[in-house]
C-alpha cells in the first residue's frame, strides 16, 4: 500500500502542476506528498507496477515532466503522454475518492464499511474456492455465497439509510427504523441460507 | 340531482372517521359480491372440483392432509406414469395445497368440522375477496383519489378475466396466485415509494409464497427489474430504488430457490437473468452515485467510462461464455413460444395442443372485460401524466402484460390486475372532475377557483382560465351514462360468469325440450365404475387429458396425466391410439395395461371428445416415431379429416378410431348411424375389436372403457382368436391357403 501511495501522490502532483486542477485537489495532494517529491522522483524511475500500463516510455515521460515542469511535458510526445494523463487522471481520481472518504464518513459508517469489505471478501473466497474446487455442494455454494452477498446489500442498504445527506430520500425512515429493518431482513435471510444449506 | 340528499350524503362523507368506516364496509361487500358472484357452479351443480388440474391438486391436498407436510414433501406417487412414477413432492408448486392444508388445519383447530373438499372448492372465491382487496390497495397507491380504489376493488373482483380461474370449484394454482401477483406489486410499489428494507423483505416473502404456488412467477421476476431498468434509463435511479430492489432480490432469490421444484433454476436459467443482471447494474450504479458526489464532475466522466465500460464488457463476455458453456440453460421452450408464437406447433406440438397456450383472439378481450378494454388505455394516458415512479410501473405492467395477453390466451389472467387499476384510475378521474359537488356560482368564485387550480400545473395554464363543468346537465350527462355503463358492465359480468365459465366441465348440463335441466354425468359414472369394479392397481391408459381426473376419481393408476413431463411416455400412447391393433397391443402389453378408456361426443354431440383431439396425438406421437406414425395419412387425399366411410384406412385401422366407434351402429338402424358431433353418416359396418373388449360404456356413450385381453389360452395371435370367436374359421382358411382362391360365400 505504502509505495502505491506515494506514487500516486507523486502523478497527481505532476498532474496538477501540469494541468490546471482545482485548488482543493492540490490542497490535498499535499498534505499526503510533503516528502514525495523528493522520494518520488526515486520511486517512478525504479517503476512500481502501478504505473507499468504504458510500459517502458511512460516512466521517461513521467520523469521527464516533473523534472521539466509544465510546459515541455504538454509537449513532449503524443501518444504516451496522452496515456499517461489517463493513468495520472485515474490515480488522481482515486485519491480525490480516498480523501473525500476518509473526510466525510462518520465513524460508525466507517464500521458498516469494514464490515462490507469483510462480506466481499468472504464472498470472493468462497467464489474462488468454487471455481477452483468445483461447485459440487451446490446448494452449500450457493447459500454460503448468497448469505454474504444479501448481507452486502442489506449492510449497504443500511448504510444508505443511515447517512446524513440521504435523508431527503427517506423520510420514512429514521436510522432506528433503518436499524429494526436491518436486523428482521437479516434474519430472514439468514433462515432462508440455513434452510437452503442442507 | 336535487340539493337536499347530496347536501346530506355530502355531511356524512365530510368526517375522516365516517369516510374510513364507510370506505371498510363498502371493500367489504366488495369483497362479499365477488366472492358471491363465483358461486354459480356450487349453486347449478353441486360442491365439486372442475375440470382437469384441479383434480390433481385436490389429490395432493387431500395426501397432505392425511399424510402430513413431511411426506407430503418428499412424496414420491408410483400410481402415475406407470412404470415411472413421479417424484410429485419435487415437482410441484406446493403453495396452494399447503395454504388449504393450513385453512383446513386452522378451521379444524376452531372446532370448525369442515371437509377438505369444501375448503378446497372454496378457496379461490375467497381469495377472490383478498385479490380485490389487494387491487385496492395498489391503487391507492398510484392516485390520490379515494374512489379509484375502490373502483378497482369493485373491477377486480367481478372483471370475467379473472373469475375465469376463479369460479368455486376451480380449484387451480391461478386461484391464489392472482392474489399474490396483485399484492406482491403492491409490496413492491410500497417498498419503491419509501426506500424502506422493511417493505422489501415483505415483498421478497409474497415473491416467494407466488413462487411456491404459481409456475407464472416468471412474470414478477420479469416485470420488477424491467420496471427498475426503465427507471434508470429514464434517469430516476435513487437510493430507495436500490434499497427497495436489492433487498428484494436477495431475499426473493433465496426465498424462491427453498421450492424444490424451482430450486437452482433462479440462477441458471435465462428467465431469471434479467433480475440478476439489474442486480449487478443496480449495485454498480450505487457506486458509481457515491463515487459521483465525492469527486468533481469531469474526473468523473473520465471515471466513468473506463469503469462502466469495462464491467460492461465483462459481463457481457461472462454471460456469453457462460451460455455457451451451458452453465446457464437457453431459454425453455415454453417462453419461446412467447416470442415467436408459431414456435410451438413446429416444435413441441405438446405446448401448442393445450388450448390455453393458444393466441388470445381479440373478441376474447371484450368477452373478458368488457368496457375496461376501452378505459384501459385512458388510464395509461393519466398516468403518463403524473409518471412518477409507480406509474411508471403501471406503463410497463400494461405494455408488457397486453403483450403477453395477446400471444397466450392463459396469460389473460396476468392482464387483468393492470386493466382494472388502470380503468379504475381512469373512471375516477372523470367521476372526480364531473363529480365535484361544492361547485362555485359561475360569476366570481369560478375566477377564484381558477387562479386556485392555475397555481399548480404551472406555466403553461397559468395564463389561460381553467374552464370548469359546472352546468349540472353536463354533469348529470356524463354522470348518468357512466353510472348506466358500469351498470352494464356488472351485467355483462355475471351473464358472462354464469353462463361461460361456472361449469364444471366433469358435470355437464343440457336442457330438455321443456326447458328444464338435464345432468349429464358420464364422467363421474365411469370413473365410479372404475373404482368398484377394477383391481386397485389396474392401469388404466387414457389420453393425458384425464390423467388426473382418473387419478383423482377413481383412484387407479393412470399412464400419463396433465403433468407433461415426459413428452417421450406421452408420445407412446399417442402411438397406441394411432397405430393398428397390431402395433398397440405390445405397446399396451408391455405397460401393463389392463382398460383403455377413451372419450366419445358422437352421441351427444360433445364436442371435447377424443376424436377431435386425435390429431394432436397423432402429432405428438410422429414427432417422436416420424417413420411409424404419419400424420398425412389421416387425412383423405383432399385433405379432409372424415370418419364416415371415406376415412382413410389408417384412420379407420387405429385404435382410437376403433374403440370410439366399436358398435356404435348397433344403435340406430341399419346403414343409420350418425356421429352427431361430426355430422357423418357412419360406414353400414362397424370396426372389429380383437386385442380389447369393451368393458364399460356410460349412459351417453360420452366415456367408454376397454379392457386389454390377456395373451389368447392357445397361443394364438388375437386376431385370428377373435376371428374364430366370430366364426370365420373359412375366412381364416381361405386366408391361409393363399389369395388365389376366389371367394364364393
Amino acid at each position: 500500500m505504502a509505495p502505491k501511495n506515494k506514487n500516486a501522490a507523486a502523478a497527481a502532483a505532476a498532474a496538477a502542476a501540469r494541468t490546471a486542477s482545482p485548488a482543493p485537489a492540490v490542497a490535498s495532494s499535499s498534505s499526503f506528498s510533503s516528502p514525495s517529491s523528493a522520494t518520488a522522483a526515486t520511486t517512478a524511475t525504479t517503476s512500481t507496477p502501478a504505473q507499468q500500463v504504458s510500459a517502458v516510455t511512460s516512466v521517461p515521460s513521467v520523469s521527464s515532466s516533473l523534472s521539466n515542469k509544465p510546459s515541455s511535458s504538454s509537449s513532449s510526445s503524443s501518444s504516451s503522454s496522452s496515456k499517461a494523463a489517463a493513468n495520472q487522471s485515474w490515480d488522481k481520481v482515486i485519491q480525490n475518492l480516498t480523501k473525500h472518504y476518509l473526510d466525510t464518513t462518520p465513524q460508525r459508517t466507517k464500521l458498516i464499511d469494514a464490515f462490507q469489505v469483510f462480506l466481499v471478501t468472504v464472498g470472493a473466497l468462497q467464489f474462488l474456492y468454487c471455481i477452483l474446487a468445483g461447485n459440487y455442494p451446490f446448494n452449500a455454494f450457493l447459500s454460503g455465497f448468497s448469505a454474504t452477498v444479501g448481507q452486502f446489500v442489506l449492510t449497504a442498504s443500511l448504510r444508505i439509510q443511515t447517512t446524513e445527506s440521504n435523508k431527503k430520500e427517506f423520510p420514512a425512515v429514521s436510522p432506528e427504523r433503518a436499524f429494526a429493518d436491518y436486523v428482521v431482513c437479516s434474519l430472514i435471510l439468514h433462515f432462508f441460507c440455513v434452510n437452503f444449506i442442507n | 340531482m336535487s340539493a337536499d340528499p347530496l347536501d346530506t350524503l355530502a355531511t356524512i362523507g365530510k368526517g375522516k372517521s365516517t369516510r374510513s368506516a364507510l370506505r371498510v364496509v363498502i371493500l367489504a361487500l366488495i369483497a362479499a359480491a365477488s366472492i358471491a358472484s363465483r358461486l354459480f357452479s356450487v349453486i347449478r351443480f353441486e360442491s365439486i372440483i372442475h375440470e382437469f388440474d384441479p383434480w390433481f391438486n385436490f389429490r395432493a391436498t387431500k395426501y397432505l392432509v392425511a399424510n402430513g407436510f413431511y411426506s407430503f414433501w418428499d412424496w414420491f406417487d408410483d400410481r402415475t406414469w406407470h412404470p415411472l412414477g413421479r417424484v410429485t413432492g419435487g415437482t410441484l408448486y406446493p403453495g396452494l395445497m399447503v395454504t388449504s392444508g393450513a385453512i383446513w388445519h386452522a378451521l379444524r383447530a376452531l372446532t370448525i368440522p369442515v371437509d377438505i373438499r369444501n375448503v378446497c372448492v372454496l378457496l379461490a372465491p375467497a381469495f377472490s375477496g383478498l385479490t380485490a382487496i389487494a387491487a385496492y390497495l395498489l391503487t391507492n397507491e398510484m392516485t390520490t383519489s379515494n374512489s379509484a380504489g375502490l373502483l378497482a376493488a369493485l373491477f377486480m373482483g367481478i372483471a370475467p378475466g379473472y373469475i375465469s380461474r376463479s369460479v368455486a370449484g376451480s380449484y387451480d394454482n391461478e386461484a391464489i396466485a392472482i392474489f399474490l401477483l396483485v399484492f406482491t406489486f403492491f409490496l413492491w410499489i410500497k417498498a419503491l415509494k419509501q426506500g424502506s428494507m422493511l417493505w422489501g423483505a415483505l415483498c421478497a416473502l409474497f415473491y416467494g409464497y407466488m413462487v411456491a404456488s404459481w409456475g407464472g412467477y416468471a412474470f414478477i421476476t420479469c416485470l420488477l427489474p424491467l420496471h427498475s431498468f426503465v427507471l434508470i434509463c429514464m434517469g430516476r435511479y435513487s437510493t430507495r430504488l436500490y434499497v427497495a430492489y436489492t433487498t428484494w432480490y436477495a431475499l426473493g432469490t433465496l426465498a424462491s430457490m427453498q421450492i424444490p421444484f424451482v430450486g437452482f433454476l433462479p440462477v441458471k436459467t435465462s428467465e431469471h437473468m434479467p433480475a440478476l443482471g439489474i442486480f449487478g447494474f443496480l449495485q454498480l450504479l450505487a457506486f458509481l452515485d457515491y463515487v459521483r458526489s465525492a469527486i468533481p464532475s469531469r474526473q468523473f466522466q473520465s471515471f466513468l467510462w473506463i469503469f462502466a465500460g469495462g464491467i460492461f464488457t465483462i459481463g457481457l463476455a461472462g454471460l456469453v461464455v457462460a451460455t455457451s458453456a451451458g452453465i446457464i440453460a437457453p431459454w425453455s421452450g415454453r417462453f419461446y413460444s412467447l416470442w415467436d408464437t408459431g414456435y410451438a406447433k413446429i416444435h413441441i406440438p405438446i405446448i401448442a395442443s393445450v388450448s390455453e397456450h393458444q393466441p388470445t383472439a381479440w373478441p376474447a378481450f371484450f368477452f373478458d372485460l368488457n368496457m375496461l378494454v376501452f378505459l384501459f388505455p385512458v388510464g395509461v394516458y393519466l398516468c403518463f401524466q403524473e409518471l412518477a415512479d409507480e406509474h411508471v410501473f403501471i406503463i410497463v405492467y400494461a405494455v408488457f402484460g397486453s403483450y403477453f395477453a395477446g400471444v397466450m390466451v392463459r396469460l389473460m389472467l396476468t392482464l387483468t390486475p393492470v386493466v382494472c387499476v388502470a380503468a379504475a384510475i381512469a373512471i375516477s378521474t372523470l367521476l372526480d372532475t364531473y363529480l365535484d359537488t361544492k361547485t362555485p356560482p359561475e360569476d366570481q368564485q369560478s375566477a377564484e377557483g381558477s387562479e386556485k387550480k392555475s397555481a399548480k400545473p404551472g406555466l403553461k395554464s397559468a395564463s389561460k382560465p381553467v374552464v370548469g363543468v359546472y352546468s349540472i346537465w353536463s354533469k348529470g350527462l356524463m354522470v348518468g351514462s357512466f353510472s348506466i355503463y358500469l351498470l352494464i358492465f356488472v351485467l355483462h359480468c355475471t351473464w358472462v360468469t354464469s353462463n361461460a365459465y361456472s361449469s364444471p366441465s366433469v358435470v355437464l348440463a343440457s336442457r330438455m325440450p321443456d326447458g328444464s335441466q338435464h345432468i349429464i354425468d358420464d364422467y363421474r359414472e365411469a370413473y365410479q365404475w372404475l373404482r368398484q369394479n377394477t383391481k386397485e392397481d389396474a392401469k388404466i391408459m387414457s389420453w393425458w387429458d384425464y390423467g388426473y381426473q382418473i387419478g383423482g376419481m377413481a383412484d387407479r393408476p393412470t399412464l400419463v396425466d396433465n403433468n407433461t413431463w415426459n413428452n417421450t411416455h406421452i408420445a407412446t400412447v399417442g402411438k397406441a391410439m394411432s397405430s393398428r391393433e397390431e402395433v398397440s397391443y405390445p405397446i399396451m402389453r408391455q405397460h401393463e395395461v389392463d382398460y383403455v378408456l377413451v372419450v366419445f361426443g358422437g352421441l351427444l354431440g360433445y364436442s371435447g371428445d377424443d376424436i377431435n383431439k386425435f390429431l394432436w396425438m397423432v402429432r405428438i406421437a410422429e414427432g417422436i416415431w416420424p417413420d411409424e406414425v404419419n400424420e398425412r395419412s389421416f387425412f383423405t387425399p383432399r385433405g379432409e379429416y372424415r370418419v364416415d366411410g371415406e376415412a382413410t384406412e389408417t384412420m379407420k385401422n387405429s385404435l382410437m378410431y376403433k374403440m370410439s366407434y366399436y358398435n356404435f351402429n348397433n344403435l340406430f338402424p341399419p346403414g343409420q348411424a350418425v356421429d352427431r358431433m361430426r355430422q357423418a353418416r357412419l360406414p353400414e359396418v362397424g370396426p372389429t375389436l380383437s386385442t380389447m373388449e369393451e368393458a364399460f360404456t356410460s349412459e351417453n356413450w360420452i366415456i367408454r372403457i376397454y379392457k386389454v385381453k390377456d395373451l389368447d389360452n392357445l397361443g394364438r395371435d388375437h386376431i385370428s382368436a377373435a376371428a374364430f370367436d366370430r366364426g370365420q374359421k373359412k375366412r381364416k382358411a381361405t386366408k391361409k391357403r393363399g389369395p388365389r382362391v376366389l371367394r364364393v360365400e
